[in-house]
């Protein structure tokens, strides 16, 4: 697949299809193709986070802001930090989670990564506040979202110094039903 | 162009709910203690993220069809090949010689007309726009034009104002040559600039610009006196305030609906059999684009001119642009989205995350309190 073609050849197509573990169906790869050439208006085969801001509906969510963390002057992008400069075939993989072919472990795995914002598979009490930041804005004060966090870990039986590893995220999350599927049009 | 910025909280004031549009059927109450689960799960904001990121309503508007080769075999090859001679060999420059006459007859009968007749206003007017509608003739007779106009022609009266959907800068031309519109348009650059400039002005013609701020307030003063002036043209404004694909329609901005006076909806539908008119401004130039529409076979199109609309008592000037929307697409065959036409140049306002933020919040300190 060439920077700039807008053919995929079938190579291509299993090759993108093995690389998301057949999550999803030809069909569905072309169509996610389409899209891609769609999204990446520059043409340069990745999408930079800027044309992802370009879809209205996407920038409006929670979790697509760019965050400054209260301590450090930096700027830690949540979902853009994980879809920057992304090719075909990891945006194929990034959208895996979401296919109903998609297994629950797939699904909490990618709810862990999205946490995980360092990348060093440990989720800190920090991560997990971090995020519910992003989902209540302004309208929890700071202390009481620490409360609140607080509160829950230790019903559940952990520590507010507990570190948070996949497997207790497929504890937590796997024991119910995990919604988290698109449907990618087919034409 | 690729300036973004959040566009200003003023702005938003005038948009009905953009979340009654949406679909997040995702996010049911959740009910209960809180528990751990309830923190972590943020499967609900994820799935509308990726299902933004696979499919949105917004990008829908501005895809242009992208041309459908027919050719692929043996025997149809040839036959296009020959229609590619014929469209570019024979029909274009007929059609250049078609339009270089128009313009040679109307440049030298505007210019007399403008400046020797300066005495006699009411007689000058009459010929200019005549004049106006010859030439917009010529431009649609160049893209060897079928349109089709249905309704009863509207008459010319004071206190109306007629609006659009929006497709291409065509739509204008292909209104003008049945009547002299004053219209309200975005200044270009280049010749079009040009001539808007010196011939449209004279039609009363209001330019805008979008780039800027305060132009706002300018401009609707401007509409508001034209509106109420008794010799001007009537008024034609695009309310979506920019270019659509002519499948959908986007939310009208409410400066048209709040002068004071009967709105005139007119809906116009191209066949895209013949030629795709949507102009996308982000892939071509107008220049460009003439020329892709002087080099296919035909523009065919719809025009209907529908019933006069009055405010409704009650009615807020966003509910009245909303019903004359939906009037404009169910005539067109056009699908409404909730979007604001220039959210293409800039980001939505963080009022919607808010909102989002907001609800998820209450049901968190709600769910805090239940045992």
């Amino acid at each position: 697949m060439g920077n700039g073609s807008s053919m995929l050849t079938q190579y291509d197509i299993e090759g993108v299809q093995e690389h998301c573990s057949n999550t999803f169906s030809q069909q569905e790869i072309v169509s996610l193709y389409q899209r891609f050439c769609q999204l990446d208006r520059s043409g340069g085969g990745f999408i930079s986070a800027d044309e992802f801001m370009n879809v209205p509906e996407f920038a409006m969510n929670p979790l697509s802001q760019v965050v400054k963390q209260l301590l450090e002057p930096l700027f830690v992008p949540r979902l853009l930090r994980m879809l920057d400069g992304l090719n075909f075939k990891e945006f194929v993989l990034f959208l895996s989670a979401f296919s109903s072919r998609a297994s629950l472990q797939l699904k909490v795995e990618f709810i862990f990564k999205v946490y995980d914002s360092d990348g060093n598979h440990k989720v800190s009490f920090n991560d997990v506040l971090d995020i519910l930041r992003d989902l209540t804005g302004q309208f929890i004060a700071e202390h009481q979202r620490e409360r609140v966090l607080t509160k829950v870990l230790e019903e559940a039986g952990y520590r507010k110094d507990s570190v948070l590893v996949p497997a207790d995220f497929m504890k937590i999350l796997g024991s119910s039903v995990l919604k988290m599927e698109v449907e990618v049009p087919v034409d | 162009m690729n300036k973004l910025n959040t566009s200003s909280s003023e702005l938003d004031l005038d948009r009905p709910n953009i979340e009654d549009y949406l679909p997040s059927g995702s996010i049911q109450e959740p009910h209960g203690e809180l528990r751990l689960r309830d923190l972590l799960d943020i499967s609900p904001t994820l799935t509308e993220a990726a299902g933004a990121i696979v499919d949105d309503s917004f990008t829908r508007c501005f895809k242009s069809n992208p041309p459908e080769p027919w050719n692929w075999n043996i025997y149809l090859f040839p036959l296009w090949c020959l229609g590619v001679v014929v469209r570019y060999m024979i029909l274009f420059p007929l059609r250049v010689m078609v339009l270089t006459l128009g313009w040679i007859v109307f440049l030298s009968c505007y210019f007399p007309v403008h400046f020797l007749l300066t005495g006699q206003e009411k007689l000058r007017k009459r010929l200019e726009r005549g004049l106006v509608e010859l030439i917009c003739s010529f431009f649609v007779a160049s893209w060897t034009g079928v349109v089709k106009y249905h309704g009863p022609r509207p008459s010319m009266r004071p206190k109306q104002v007629f609006v659009a959907n929006h497709t291409s800068m065509i739509d204008f031309i292909v209104l003008e040559q049945m009547t002299a519109f004053a219209v309200i348009m975005q200044k270009h650059p280049g010749w079009v600039g040009l001539l808007q400039s010196t011939i449209l002005e004279s039609l009363g013609c209001i330019w805008f610009n979008r780039s800027e701020a305060k132009d706002r307030e300018i401009v609707a003063r401007k509409l508001r006196e034209h509106v109420h002036g008794a010799d001007n043209n009537p008024l034609l404004i695009f309310p979506e305030g920019t270019c659509v694909n002519n499948h959908y329609t986007v939310m009208f901005k409410k400066g048209a609906f709040e002068l004071g006076c009967t709105v005139c909806p007119i809906a116009v539908k191209y066949n895209k059999i013949f030629v795709d008119a949507f102009w996308n401004s982000r892939k071509q130039s107008f220049t460009t684009h003439l020329l892709q529409l002087m080099t296919s076979w035909a523009v065919v199109c719809d025009v209907w001119y529908l019933e006069p609309q009055n405010l409704k008592p009650g009615e807020t000037a966003i509910e009245f642009a909303e019903r004359v929307r939906d009037i404009i697409s169910v005539r067109a065959g056009l699908k409404k989205v909730p979007w604001d036409g220039y959210l293409k140049y800039s980001r939505p306002s963080p009022k919607h995350r808010e909102q989002k933020q907001q609800s998820f919040a209450e049901s968190v300190l709600r769910r805090l309190e239940e045992k």
